[in-house]
């Protein structure tokens, strides 16, 4: 086989890239809606905003920024008994997406409330001039108006998320990471190493262009 | 058509609170186009968005089409803004959306069935002279056409009142009289009432009706557009004006005036004179000074036309003895003509 490699390597590798794009996929969307909706609510309820609501403004602040300071490898520990009763488990593919989501949410929800942000306080009010309603305001104005910069948040969310998923490789996630640590780290096969860093490499540089060219098209 | 009656807006609590306005009473009568005129800092903005509650008022009574808006619950006042269009400095245009959806907007947000939608943007990129632009977006446009995009986008939803906020503010001049020729014409057209806001004087003569000048959160006066130019009541309103269009004392002469006090022997009177419509073509000045046989010397003189008024200014030296110049003094006062004398210059004898 290429490389020194023999075919079951090649298969594992081949079997992990699929679950890392799994992993990634799933807590992808989900923590992509949830911190959407997040983010938007993050948005509103500033106190200059339209649906002004500062103690609920606080605490989702305070929420998020807790879920942001815990650095992911205790987080995924820490958040086991809580993964075993969603997923019946706390190791293996499964059980990586539940940290993973949780770890990437509020992630999001900053990404989102700072795209947001940059859309013109005029357009808001121009907006609410012509007696739109709060969801349309969301729905017909904001939203299409960031969405340049929501793009750029999806796909940043996803590379983190390619990067933290090798991270939960480390305690029995499976994926790339897991086959990384087992095989290229503790049995000192390099080769094993780079071609599993390779495939990163390509997952993150795919995201990237794809992203990059969807923000392109939403230029005029 | 709109009536602001003693409305206040202040901003913060306590010792620390800002009036922007402090009592506006204010009618704009339907059909017409009224003007606020002021300078920055004077309360424009929040008076022009007290009227549609953009900024809701601290105190006071805001009557649009005959509805008291102030009391309104949140769904009766979105109702009521479907019924008043606005325009602002910066257009505020969707950049996501094509300009036939931009107009479209106000409309979706109505649920207008889509067919109906359809036949009323291309009737609004007609009557705004963009029949050709409805798939073009935003960002290919220039300001007159961003502009033109936004009142089409005012209009979709059948307002009764357009409400522009230093609406060519961000437009040079060319550009300005277009889309002010617009505006009257729409006017016209659909008997729309128009509120407006500007700093620009040429806005206000140019076609507004009525105006009001603003000034520290008050309307010190408001009047026919013609009597505000030629014949203003109020000294803030004379002072606006005469600051705006300039008729300033230059500064040679300045430099020559006697100091305050009682007039020396042998000095002269310097007049600013104020003087509209009629008399302004009259063959005034050398008439004054064959009758009474005195000099005039012209130092600065210029005629504004406003709509259908003109509006003749003057400064002046009247060169003749103390008795003679009083006569001239007296006599143009009792024509109707402003006459104010800024102060005395040393004859030249």
């Amino acid at each position: 086989m290429w490389l020194g490699l023999s075919e079951a390597m090649w298969n594992r590798l081949g079997q992990a890239t699929l679950d890392t794009l799994v992993m990634v996929a799933v807590s992808g969307v989900m923590s992509i809606v949830i911190g959407i909706l997040l983010g938007i609510a993050l948005y509103v309820t500033r106190p200059d905003r339209f649906l002004r609501q500062p103690l609920l403004h606080a605490i989702l602040g305070i929420v998020v920024n807790i879920g942001r300071s815990v650095p992911f490898i205790i987080l995924m520990v820490a958040i086991v008994p809580f993964t075993r009763l969603l997923v019946g488990s706390s190791i293996g593919m499964s059980a990586a997406i539940v940290p993973l989501t949780i770890a990437a949410i509020p992630f999001v929800a900053r990404l989102v409330e700072g795209s947001l942000n940059e859309v013109s306080p005029g357009l808001i009010e121009t907006a609410q001039s012509m007696g739109a309603t709060p969801a349309q305001i969301i729905f017909k104005v904001l939203l299409p108006e960031a969405r340049g910069g929501l793009i750029t948040a999806v796909t940043i969310t996803l590379i983190t998320l390619i990067g933290y998923s090798a991270m939960a490789g480390a305690v029995g996630s499976g994926g790339l990471g897991a086959i990384g640590i087992n095989y290229g780290y503790s049995r000192y096969n390099s080769v094993v190493m780079l071609v599993t860093v390779m495939i990163i490499i390509i997952m993150v540089q795919a995201i990237q262009m794809l992203g990059d060219w969807l923000v392109r098209r939403t230029r005029h | 058509m709109i009536t602001l009656s003693n409305v206040v807006k202040s901003y913060g609590r306590g010792e620390h609170t800002v009036s922007a306005l402090k009592g506006i009473d204010l009618e704009v009568p339907a059909g017409s186009i009224s003007g606020v005129i002021g300078l920055s800092g004077a309360g424009k903005s929040t008076l022009v968005r007290c009227v549609n509650l953009l900024e809701r008022p601290t105190s006071g009574s805001v009557v649009v089409n005959g509805q008291e808006l102030t009391s309104l619950s949140a769904a009766g006042l979105r109702q009521a803004r479907h019924r008043i269009g606005m325009i602002f400095q910066h257009f505020n245009l969707l950049e996501s959306r094509t300009v036939a959806a931009n107009i479209a907007l106000p409309l979706e947000l109505t649920k207008t069935p889509r067919p109906t939608i359809k036949a009323r943007v291309s009737e609004l990129l007609t009557l705004t002279g963009l029949e050709q632009m409805g798939e073009r977006y935003p960002s290919q446009l220039s300001g007159g056409q961003k502009q033109r995009v936004a009142i089409a986008r005012a209009l979709a939803s059948e307002p009764q009142v357009l409400l522009c906020d230093e609406a060519t503010s961000a437009l040079d001049p060319h550009t300005t009289t277009s889309i002010l020729e617009l505006l009257k014409e729409i006017n016209q057209r659909l008997g729309l009432t128009i509120l407006l806001i500007t700093h620009e004087m040429e806005v206000v003569k140019a076609i507004c009706d009525q105006v009001s000048l603003i000034e520290g959160g008050k309307l010190v006066e408001t009047a026919p557009v013609g009597k505000f130019f030629t014949s203003p009541d109020s000294k803030a309103a004379r002072h606006f004006i005469s600051d705006q269009l300039s008729l300033d004392i230059p500064a040679s002469l300045k430099e020559r005036l006697l100091p305050d006090g009682a007039p020396p022997q042998h000095s002269h009177p310097v007049v600013r004179l104020t003087f509209a419509n009629d008399k302004v073509s009259k063959p005034l000045i050398s008439h004054i000074s064959r009758t009474f046989d005195i000099d005039i010397s012209i130092i600065e003189a210029r005629i504004e036309s406003i709509q259908r008024w003109t509006l003749g200014l003057m400064i002046a030296e009247l060169i003749g003895d103390a008795d003679t110049t009083q006569q001239v003094i007296d006599h143009l006062s009792s024509l109707d003509i402003t006459l104010e004398v800024i102060g005395h210059v040393a004859g030249t004898k």
